[in-house]
């Protein structure tokens, strides 16, 4: 039984409430990694974007027309990962012939979006709250978008922290966490306005 | 049993889906058409599929780059002059360029696609290399961890090549490796003997080639090689050659030596430094010992830096860079010129540059094919 939750609550929420990066801290690595200059981060976070929405569809059709009719819902690690490998794969080829630089920018990023605990997050939650397919794209695109504008925020910030008077023992990635854990606490005051989960 | 069957069938066919997808992608995605390959200005022009890397494609139609490697990007040897805009340097590239060729844009062959029309610039000789068919003629224990292999040419029966260069020995799938591999190796036969080659192979701990050569490759075996490159040869000039060889890099120095003596260049005074461990690393002896007795400007100094108490080793001792100094300063003519000629481990060659250069013989001057 899918929950009653309104496609625009739902979209927003995984965007700014339920974020998946800063409510679920879900995806850290290539968030920490590739936040160092804007134009990888926003690509990064649109690549993620592409890949958590297609991914979310095509795992929740498997999922209802294949696992369960078969009883392997059990297999459903294993299968949802498989499908993220293959739509990655696929992006890869696609942003390479589309844009060298922004493929070159991303370097080892791009193939690790397979593993970025995010998208296989998201598609857990998906069968996990019962959404319908039509709430399961929406909120793989709303959560790919939360962590695009995550990402994006961070990296804005990083280049502003980068000129600022740090000191010494914070620079780097001591101030980088510092600051993911105040975006967080920021995105927490969101809390209360939408509830999906 | 039969969830077990539904869940091998569901995640098989799953699988095969998303792979023939995948298939499907790349042919429309990575087909980039018919693109030309303007080699040397027009020298020679060619027609390929585009989409795979630039070496690949040369070697499909029988231009052959060097690349001691086999193309993983680790050797560097593959480099080209690309004359025409193929997108910036790639991070797979920019730790094996130096800064005067990346500003001449010189490229890892191995890393760049041909995606579309592009020109690049290759040193003539490269023409010449060929792919070799062989057959191997005598496999022999040199020491415990090196080989001797000869390997008998079928086709081309023939061969022409520089006393010093190397050939890439083509690997077939064997265990768990289950793909063609390509590495590099010096020839150690002398020029003369055109109807064969000879290599010095060490034994190189989880080596894909070096393994396969120890423990799969026979007597009677075919093999495929490709070849000649190199760098690594005698200049023509009258300074002191200082050869410096550890382990399997005595192969190159051997092919030099035995040419000159063939060939009559005695006039020159040359140093082979020979260093090892302890007395089984040592192999050769007797050959070099020999050429001592019938050239009198050859000088032959094998050093041991462990030499273990059972081999009553009398010789040189310590490493061979300090030997190597102490034989600058005591043994050898400080005012006639000199070039280094150098083959073995990055470290070690490394290290005798730095014993070279603080003796007087510039960096220009001493060469070395370095195989990381």
């Amino acid at each position: 039984m899918s929950p009653d939750v309104g496609l625009i609550s739902l979209f927003f929420a995984s965007i700014f409430t339920s974020n998946i990066l800063l409510s679920n801290f879900l995806g850290m690595c290539s968030f920490i990694s590739v936040s160092k200059d804007f134009t990888s981060s926003n690509g990064l976070g649109l690549a993620v974007t592409f890949v958590m929405t297609i991914t979310t569809a095509i795992n929740w059709l498997v999922y209802h027309y294949l696992l369960i009719p078969f009883g392997l819902e059990y297999l459903r690690y294993i299968v949802f990962i498989i499908v993220i490998a293959a739509i990655v794969q696929i992006s890869e080829m696609v942003i390479e012939r589309m844009s060298t630089n922004l493929y070159m920018s991303l370097g080892i990023f791009l193939p690790l979006i397979t593993v970025n605990c995010a998208i296989l997050g998201v598609a857990l939650f998906m069968q996990i709250r019962n959404y319908n397919f039509l709430q399961s794209v929406i909120f793989g695109l709303g959560s790919g978008l939360g962590w695009w504008l995550a990402i994006v925020s961070l990296a804005a910030i990083r280049k502003k922290v980068d000129k600022s008077p740090v000191p010494g023992p914070l620079k780097g990635p001591g101030i980088t966490l510092i600051t993911i854990g105040l975006m967080a606490m920021a995105f927490m005051g969101f809390s209360g306005m939408l509830n999906v989960q | 049993m039969n969830t077990i069957l539904a869940a091998s069938f569901l995640i098989g066919g799953l699988s095969a889906v998303l792979a023939a997808l995948i298939v499907v992608v790349d042919g429309i995605v990575n087909n980039y058409g018919e693109v030309k390959i303007d080699i040397n200005n027009g020298k020679k022009e060619l027609k390929v599929n585009g989409g795979a890397s630039l070496l690949t494609t040369l070697s499909e139609q029988g231009v052959f780059i060097p690349s001691a490697c086999g193309g993983r990007g680790s050797c560097g040897a593959c480099k080209v002059k690309v004359l025409s805009d193929i997108g910036p340097i790639l991070p797979t590239e920019a730790p094996l360029l130096e800064e005067d060729e990346i500003k001449q844009n010189i490229r890892l062959s191995c890393q760049v696609k041909v995606k579309s029309d592009i020109a690049i610039e290759i040193p003539e000789e490269l023409f010449s290399a060929k792919i070799f068919k062989g057959v191997v003629e005598k496999i022999n224990d040199l020491t415990y961890d090196i080989k001797e292999v000869k390997i008998k040419l079928i086709e081309p029966n023939e061969i022409e090549f520089k006393a010093g260069q190397y050939m890439q020995l083509v690997i077939p799938p064997y265990e768990k490796i289950n793909e063609y591999t390509q590495r590099a190796y010096s020839i150690a036969s002398s020029p003369s003997q055109k109807d064969s080659v000879e290599f010095f192979i060490r034994l190189v701990p989880g080596g894909i080639a070096t393994t396969y050569v120890h423990k799969y490759l026979k007597e009677n075996d075919q093999m495929e090689l490709v070849g000649p490159f190199g760098e690594f040869y005698m200049r023509n000039t009258d300074a002191d050659m200082i050869c410096v060889a550890g382990g399997s890099g005595l192969a190159p120095i051997k092919s030099i030596v035995a040419d000159m003596f063939e060939r009559k260049i005695t006039n020159r005074n040359v140093w082979l430094f020979f260093g090892a461990r302890s007395l089984k690393d040592l192999y050769y002896v007797d050959f070099f010992q020999d050429m001592e007795k019938k050239w009198d400007r050859f000088h032959f100094v094998p050093a041991l830096s462990e030499p273990e108490p059972q081999d009553n080793w009398k010789g040189e001792t310590g490493l061979i860079t300090d030997v190597l100094g102490k034989y600058f300063k005591e043994k050898m003519d400080q005012n006639t010129p000199k070039e280094g000629y150098l083959c073995g481990s990055p470290g070690m060659i490394n290290a005798c540059i730095k014993v070279m250069t603080e003796n007087g013989i510039s960096e220009d001057k001493i060469y070395y094919d370095k195989f990381a």
